[in-house]
């Protein structure tokens, strides 16, 4: 049998039927379901008179919309409530499973997947939502659609698709002190830009990924996005089938085991050829810091703004001196001389319960957060991950230091509940996206690591948090 | 789906790189459980001066002069022009119900997200991909000339310039046919009903974990 990589191992066994023209009908394991994305689907299987094919693959939760703090007096934002409550309704109507606003099991439908043990290895997994490409970590085949497409899952358990070309990102070698999963993600996209993976489905290997663990596996896929691929993933190994022990969706005993067998195939044969190899240094990868409006525009800590004059492509150029101006940088400034107003520690890349003890070690005992911070909020990804870190004592590390400890969801990562960014306010932000407007109209986002964000909180600025 | 055979109108020339879909319709109307109405909000930042929400009298904010929907004739554009990686980030199919709404039958640009060209086709949106190099000479012609109009031909997989010039096209073929036919994706893979249910059992014998049955 010819050799394999992991994404034609995953897509071959999914496959229903596959046309002439090569599109396939391809089986849909596992459907995450949130409150944005959904309504419309839903409508449209009410106006076709149809049913769900299979309740017991889906799993709802309301996430972008939740307030993060008083939660249990409800939604003040009238239409953000009823949103939240259409999906209420329509999981009722339904008989879908839901875990709404004030279960304990609520977060952010990427952090509870894989907590429930809903996601899982060699799976097919998708939710209207682009960073579904955050349960490829766990050596499955995930990845985003639009709203159309959610219905047509819902209706048929399957989707069309085509078969996407392969790129292997290889990160070798040994990541430096305090260098996260979340540098080397922003580093691979700095490397290969923005669109450098559409098209393709990723796989990050290399012992650099390796060393990871699943929740860092899970940021760096949680960013393939950022790179243009709908899919990123990790080959399975102990550490992932060990993450799956005990979860209450996941197989229990002997079938526990009987699963854990087949999981165990789940990697690239080793003559496997992709179709585009990328290969990083994991001691060239410094602690990273975005500076401009898309995450490809990103820098080590130690640098400077870049100069659009030093750029030889004019629309490229055209593209940095917008987003300098958007910004309100000037080009060459050093990054450890950004001053900050804002810290966010939250969303689906940086929400887990690593994160928020990354973050915690940073601040140490007795130190408050910088004067000229306003607003330094911890938003953790699960309720589950907040009881964990209460558990741990983390939130009295937060709360002393002055930052906001507040109650689970997307927050201030799209700024869609009460949680944003005002126009001009520059924030350092452990979620994935810096568009402008992102975190709010007229916001400025920095993406970096958690370790990063709490460390600008202290100082407030950008330091490098390895002389922090 | 509405369905798309040939398209005449004018285009806007949108000079960005990287257009992501937070741009193209903002978060705070993504709380719409509709699918229709998002037009006035299609690239609401660059639209309007004043912050906008859901709810508002659109029609009584300013708009921003320099922002090229808001010239004439661009606010009657029905083709958009633009630069590489149209569509990137959230997969919010809003963006595409946004330009649709707007009265966008057409994007041309040098390279799409995939999620968004994914989406596209499922409103009766055509993304076009040409190269970099012909992208660049339409952003000429288009800036040269105001009002400056294509002709997109899907069937012929042609666009047809105000020169009579010819600019062909690629377009997977089942894409284009769904999209000339108008066809519904469901009820084409319901026809496979009996497939999807076969391969299903085979599933649930070799993978039970997989099957919850609350
Ligand atoms: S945390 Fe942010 S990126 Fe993640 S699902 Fe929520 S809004 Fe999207």
């Amino acid at each position: 049998m010819a050799a394999k990589t992991l994404y034609d191992k995953i897509f071959d066994a999914h496959i229903v039927r596959q046309q002439d023209d090569g599109t396939v009908l391809l089986y849909i394991d596992r459907h995450l379901v949130h409150e944005v994305t959904s309504p419309q689907a839903f409508e449209g299987l009410r106006l076709a008179g149809r049913q769900p094919w299979r309740v017991d693959a889906m799993l709802a939760v309301p996430d972008h919309n939740v307030p993060t703090t008083n939660r249990l007096r409800g939604i003040d934002d009238l239409v953000s409530r009823e949103q939240v409550e259409t999906l209420d309704r329509n999981c009722a109507e339904f008989g879908i499973q839901e875990f709404t606003m004030n279960d304990k099991r609520q977060g952010i439908v990427h952090v509870i997947g894989p907590e429930e043990g809903f996601t899982l290895p060699g799976t097919t997994i998708v939710c209207g939502d682009s960073h579904t490409s955050t349960h490829g970590a766990f050596g499955a085949l995930a990845f985003g659609i639009g709203t159309s497409e959610v219905e047509h899952v819902m209706a048929t358990q399957t989707l069309l698709q085509k078969r996407a070309k392969t790129l292997q990102i290889r990160v070798d070698g040994v990541l430096g002190q305090g260098v996260t999963a979340k540098d080397v993600v922003l580093a691979i996209i700095g490397t290969i830009g923005t669109a450098g993976g559409t098209g393709y489905a990723v796989e990050f290997a290399g012992s650099a990924i390796e060393s990871l663990s699943v929740e860092g596996r899970m940021s760096v896929c949680n960013m393939a996005i950022e790179g243009g691929a709908r899919a990123g993933m990790v080959a399975v190994d102990e550490k992932t089938i060990d993450y799956f022990r005990g979860r209450p969706f996941a197989p229990q005993g002997e079938q526990f085991e009987q699963a854990a067998a087949y999981w165990r195939t789940l990697k690239s044969d080793p003559e496997a050829v992709f179709d585009k190899v990328v290969v990083l240094a994991a001691e060239a990868i410094e602690p990273q810091v975005s500076w401009g409006t898309s995450p490809e525009m990103v820098v080590p800590v130690t640098a400077r703004v870049p100069n659009p004059e030093d750029e030889a492509d004019p629309v490229k150029a055209d593209g940095m001196r917008k987003a300098l101006a958007y910004m309100g940088l000037t080009a060459n400034t050093p990054i450890e001389q950004i001053a900050i107003d804002k810290v966010f520690i939250g969303s689906c890349t940086n929400a887990r319960i690593e994160d928020l003890r990354a973050a915690a070690a940073v601040i140490g005992s007795g130190k408050k957060i910088a004067a000229n911070v306003t607003l330094a909020m911890v938003v953790p990804g699960s309720g589950l991950v907040r009881e964990q870190a209460e558990r741990e004592g983390l939130d009295k590390i937060f709360i002393e230091a002055g930052f906001e400890w507040r109650e689970p969801g997307c927050s201030m990562c799209l700024a869609m509940n009460a949680d944003r960014l005002m126009p001009g306010e520059r924030c350092a932000s452990t979620s994935n996206r810096n568009f402008e407007g992102r975190q709010g109209q007229g916001g400025r986002t920095h993406l970096v690591s958690p370790a990063m964000a709490a460390a600008a909180a202290m100082a407030g600025h950008f330091v490098d948090v390895r002389q922090h | 789906m509405n369905a798309f055979t040939q398209h005449t109108g004018i285009v806007a020339p949108l000079d960005r790189v990287n257009v992501d879909t937070d741009a193209i319709i903002p978060k705070q109307y993504l709380k719409s459980i509709k699918r229709s109405g998002f037009g006035p909000n299609a690239f609401d930042d660059w639209r309007y001066l004043e912050p906008g929400e859901p709810g508002m009298d659109h029609s009584q904010r300013t708009k921003n002069p320099d922002f090229i929907l808001n010239q004439p004739p661009y606010d009657r554009a029905t083709i958009l022009l633009a630069r590489q990686n149209f569509g990137c980030g959230s997969s919010r199919e809003h963006a595409v119900w946004a330009l649709t709404d707007f009265g966008f039958r057409v994007v041309i640009a040098p390279s799409f997200a995939d999620i968004f060209f994914n989406n596209s086709f499922k409103t009766g949106l055509l993304p076009i991909a040409l190269p970099e190099a012909t992208v660049d000479q339409l952003f000429q012609e288009a800036l040269a000339e105001t009002g400056y109009a294509l002709t997109v031909d899907l069937a012929a997989q042609r666009i047809v310039k105000p020169d009579g010039a010819v600019i062909p096209f690629e377009v997977d073929a089942f894409r284009r046919h769904c999209l000339l036919e108008g066809l519904d994706d469901i009820g084409l893979t319901l026809q496979h009903a009996d497939a999807i249910r076969a391969f299903e059992a085979k599933r649930r014998v070799e993978m039970p974990w997989l099957f919850l049955n609350r």
